[in-house]
């Protein structure tokens, strides 16, 4: 049974790491538009387009 | 939606520009130059940020449009468009006054913005959101780790683990749940102590008690190395509780928003008429007495006064429920809320704030809303009544094992805490979010905005409804009736006609929408249209008496008229009527087969208001009604014991709304009445009371239904945990089965299909999409 000393730890290091993905995911702002996010995906960014925003 | 592609957009962004003109948005009427710097940061690197409300978005193309847009002007760093919340997140360099610049921009392409403060506006909330989303997310991990840990010592129970590996899953459980009960226990644990301090208890008092004792006699338990830690279920309690809770701010959220949307996009700017001649927008509720505002055709007023120059048709349907347009010349009093028709008028202020008719409609408001009596929740209700009595079955599990039973203090407590687990009240803090989130789903789909938390409660057992006349069992704008008028006399007619934003002459451009519009069409204030051709003979379309009409045939209708007369020829009569919803009657015939009293109050006049109570069979109807008459009726009604819904949509019905038990209000109602109500529907059906009134019965149903189940899982419970035979298994198995049990019942409404059968026939599939386009379209349009 001794194994458990470092099993259980790396299962709870890997839980901890998906916690930590979400609380930043969350932080940074990615599930305050959902709705847009899905739309996005679709817009083509093009030469001219990135030309009209930074010009230079 | 799929309609992302730039061609898709161009022609949403076209359609919602000719909405604008066709509502009389005459290009003048557009703001040179919005103020916005009050509204404007600017952080320490001279990098200035507005956040802004867009109305209008439909799609992402929109977002597209937008965001190019803004980033093609000069300086700007970042343009966001929030899609879900219509917001938009704008920075730039350089001068503060781009600001009014972008949203005039914006203006031109068909969008309309009207700037807020990010601050006060629902900042707090959705921080507290994300604080709910942490703290879940927390007792989620710390709920699935200890839980695997559990099962582990479940299972080690039945196949003779030893005791020194339990005591190591017990201290692993430990270190996971504390720190987790701790952190995601907060929101609890604050509403509990605020309950205590002011001498009440709410249900957050039995759920810290039952968490904290839970987790601190499992603490004890571990170090004397006990085989009764109840950890697992401290954090799944949690986790359960917080998902409900969640789910409830959730929809609270978004009611408010939409409240808070229909607020800020009222505020809109106004053309302020300086002494010496310049013009300048300022928002509305900076205006001052003695100034002088314009207000182009199609416009509303946007404050009492009395007009100085100019003479104007004036609809104050919004305001009386009065149906027909009425002449104003300079020197007649208006006021806010009235929308100006045919010609530009310079107005003098005289009243502002406190003393506007629209205030003195809000006194009332507010009135009607303290004399009804504060709706409680049903869900505090249960609360208020549950909580003591947990509390007092935990105390006699204790005192009678110790006192009675002879046991020692520490097992007896054991037993107190399983009482208090099992009756942890998830149905209470699950089951009723649940449901509220999928009803409200629901409803949006189908066009219908949910404004109020506790609206669906209240709707349920809804025994009468009261109805407006004006927009809100018609259409509330006039049509042309079915005449037998030659078809080549209504193209001249509808031709002469496009060149007006009157609503007469918009309805009868309507029925013959493809008459070319010719050039030179002359508008007499008051009177009507006229247009000289090339030999310079003179065609009128307009009043009976202008048009010199007074040969023609004799008028026997009651409604408005126009009259078209040629040179050469007979005078033409055109009658108009404020047609009914195309279901109305089928609306009202079925709310009385549902057995529901149905009544008609109107601000109108007794004819018409006969008129239609006769088409829809309304025996209970009053005309012209003052917005404090219908209150009084409402509160008779109230007081009798009768739980009324409201359905109106002016200006003079908001009182009345407040004053109803539940209150419902179509999307092309005042902002204010809006505001009032507890729930807006879309569309130019009347069929979304029905379907309102039909979910609401069955998440009323429904909630029911979970409270019996968690009612029939605590009679089983409660005296086994009492009796001592409740072990951390059993509590954590029991308190998980009932909130997936009510949790799953609750799920049935998202599956049940609809009943009314509404969708199919909805001429809009997704009406809330254009939410916000189709309220200014139809809100000045009329």
């Amino acid at each position: 049974m001794s194994v458990l000393i470092y099993l259980i730890p790396i299962a709870l290091f890997l839980g901890l790491c998906g916690l930590a993905a979400f609380l930043w995911s969350l932080k940074s702002g990615q599930y305050d538009d959902l709705e847009g996010a899905a739309h996005r995906v679709l817009f083509d960014d093009d030469e001219n387009d990135r030309n009209d925003r930074s010009p230079g | 939606m799929s309609c992302c592609t730039p061609g898709v957009a161009d022609l949403a962004r076209s359609t919602a520009e000719s909405g604008r003109q066709a509502a009389g948005g005459a290009p003048e009427a557009i703001p040179e130059t919005v103020d916005v710097t009050p509204y404007v940061q600017t952080d320490p690197h001279g990098r200035h940020t507005l956040a802004l409300m867009v109305e209008g978005i439909h799609c992402g193309g929109c977002v597209k449009t937008i965001e190019r847009a803004l980033g093609a002007m000069g300086g700007v760093e970042s343009a966001r468009v929030n899609m879900t919340t219509r917001r938009l997140q704008v920075a730039w360099r350089g001068a503060v006054a781009e600001g009014g610049a972008m949203v005039q921009r914006l203006g031109d392409l068909g969008y309309r913005a009207v700037p807020y403060d990010p601050e006060r506006l629902s900042d707090d909330d959705s921080r507290q959101e994300k604080d709910l989303l942490r703290a879940m997310a927390v007792a989620g991990f710390a709920a699935a780790n200890v839980m695997l840990l559990s099962v582990s010592v479940w299972a080690g129970h039945a196949q003779g683990m030893e005791n020194a590996t339990r005591d190591l899953l017990h201290w692993f459980s430990a270190l996971i749940a504390l720190p987790a009960i701790v952190y995601a226990g907060r929101p609890f644990f604050r509403s509990a102590l605020t309950a205590l301090r002011a001498r009440r208890t709410n249900m957050d008092v039995p759920i810290s008690l039952a968490v904290l004792l839970a987790g601190g006699m499992s603490l004890s338990e571990t170090i004397q190395s006990g085989p009764h830690a109840y950890f697992d279920s401290a954090v799944t309690l949690l986790f359960f509780l917080l998902l409900g809770r969640y789910l409830d701010r959730r929809a609270r959220g978004k009611a408010r928003s939409a409240a808070e949307r229909l607020l800020a996009l009222r505020s809109g700017a106004v053309t302020v008429l300086e002494a010496d001649g310049t013009r300048r927008v300022m928002p509305a509720d900076q205006l001052q007495p003695g100034m002088r505002i314009l207000a182009a055709a199609g416009e509303r007023i946007a404050a009492d006064g009395r007009i100085v120059e100019g003479t104007s048709e004036l609809d104050s349907s919004l305001l009386t429920g009065e149906t027909l347009p009425h002449a104003a010349q300079p020197g007649a009093r208006v006021y806010s809320g009235t929308l100006n028709l045919s010609a530009p008028v310079t107005v003098e202020v005289t009243a502002v704030g406190e003393n506007t008719l629209l205030s003195e409609i809000v006194r009332l408001m507010e009135t009607a809303e303290q004399r009804r009596a504060k709706y409680v929740a049903l869900a505090d209700r249960m609360a208020r009544a549950y909580a003591p009595v947990v509390h007092a079955l935990a105390l006699a599990a204790f005192l009678g094992w110790v006192l009675l039973g002879g046991m020692a203090w520490q097992p007896a407590l054991l037993i107190a805490v399983a009482v208090l687990i099992v009756t942890c009240p998830c149905a209470l803090g699950l089951a009723v979010p649940a449901v509220q989130v999928i009803c409200s789903g629901r409803l949006l789909k189908r066009g219908v905005l949910l404004k109020s938390g506790t609206a669906l409660e209240r709707l349920a057992n809804v025994d009468t409804v009261v109805f407006d006349k004006t927009g809100t069992l018609t259409l509330g704008r006039p049509e042309l009736r079915d005449t037998d008028a030659d078809p080549l006399d209504l193209r001249a007619a509808a031709a002469l006609a496009g060149a007006s934003t009157h609503p007469l002459a918009r309805a009868l451009a309507r029925a013959a929408p493809d008459a070319p519009v010719p050039e030179g069409v002359r508008e007499e204030p008051g009177c009507g249209l006229a247009w000289r051709d090339a030999q310079g003979n003179e065609t009128r379309l307009g009043k009976r008496a202008w048009v010199d009409a007074e040969a023609g045939p004799a008028g026997d209708h009651d409604g408005p008229e126009l009259w078209l007369a040629r040179p050469g020829q007979a005078p033409v009569r055109f009658t108009f009527d404020d047609p009914l919803r195309s279901d109305a009657a089928e609306v009202v015939r079925a709310l009385q087969a549902q057995g529901k009293q149905v009544v008609l109050l109107s601000g109108d006049r007794a004819p018409t208001v006969e008129k239609v109570s006769g088409a829809l069979g309304l025996a209970d109807w009053q005309a012209e009604c003052a917005p404090g008459q219908k209150v009084a009726r409402l509160e008779q009604l109230v007081a009798g014991g009768r739980r009324v819904l409201m359905v109106g949509d002016g200006l003079n019905d908001a009182p009345a709304l407040a004053a109803a038990s539940v209150s419902l209000s179509p999307a092309s109602a005042a902002d204010i009445s809006q505001t009032a109500a507890d729930a807006v529907f879309q569309g130019e059906r009347l069929a979304p009371v029905l379907e309102v009134l039909e979910v609401a019965r069955r998440a009323g149903r429904l909630v029911h239904q979970n409270f019996g189940l968690a009612f029939a899982y605590n009679v089983v419970a409660v005296p086994l945990a009492m009796a001592g035979f409740v072990t951390p298994l059993i509590a954590a198995v029991v308190m998980s089965a009932s909130s997936l049990a009510v949790t799953g019942n609750s799920l049935r409404l998202g599956l049940a299909k609809t009943a009314t059968g509404w969708r199919e026939r909805s001429p809009n599939p997704s009406p809330l999409k254009g939410e916000g386009g189709a309220h200014v379209r139809q809100g000045v349009g009329r």
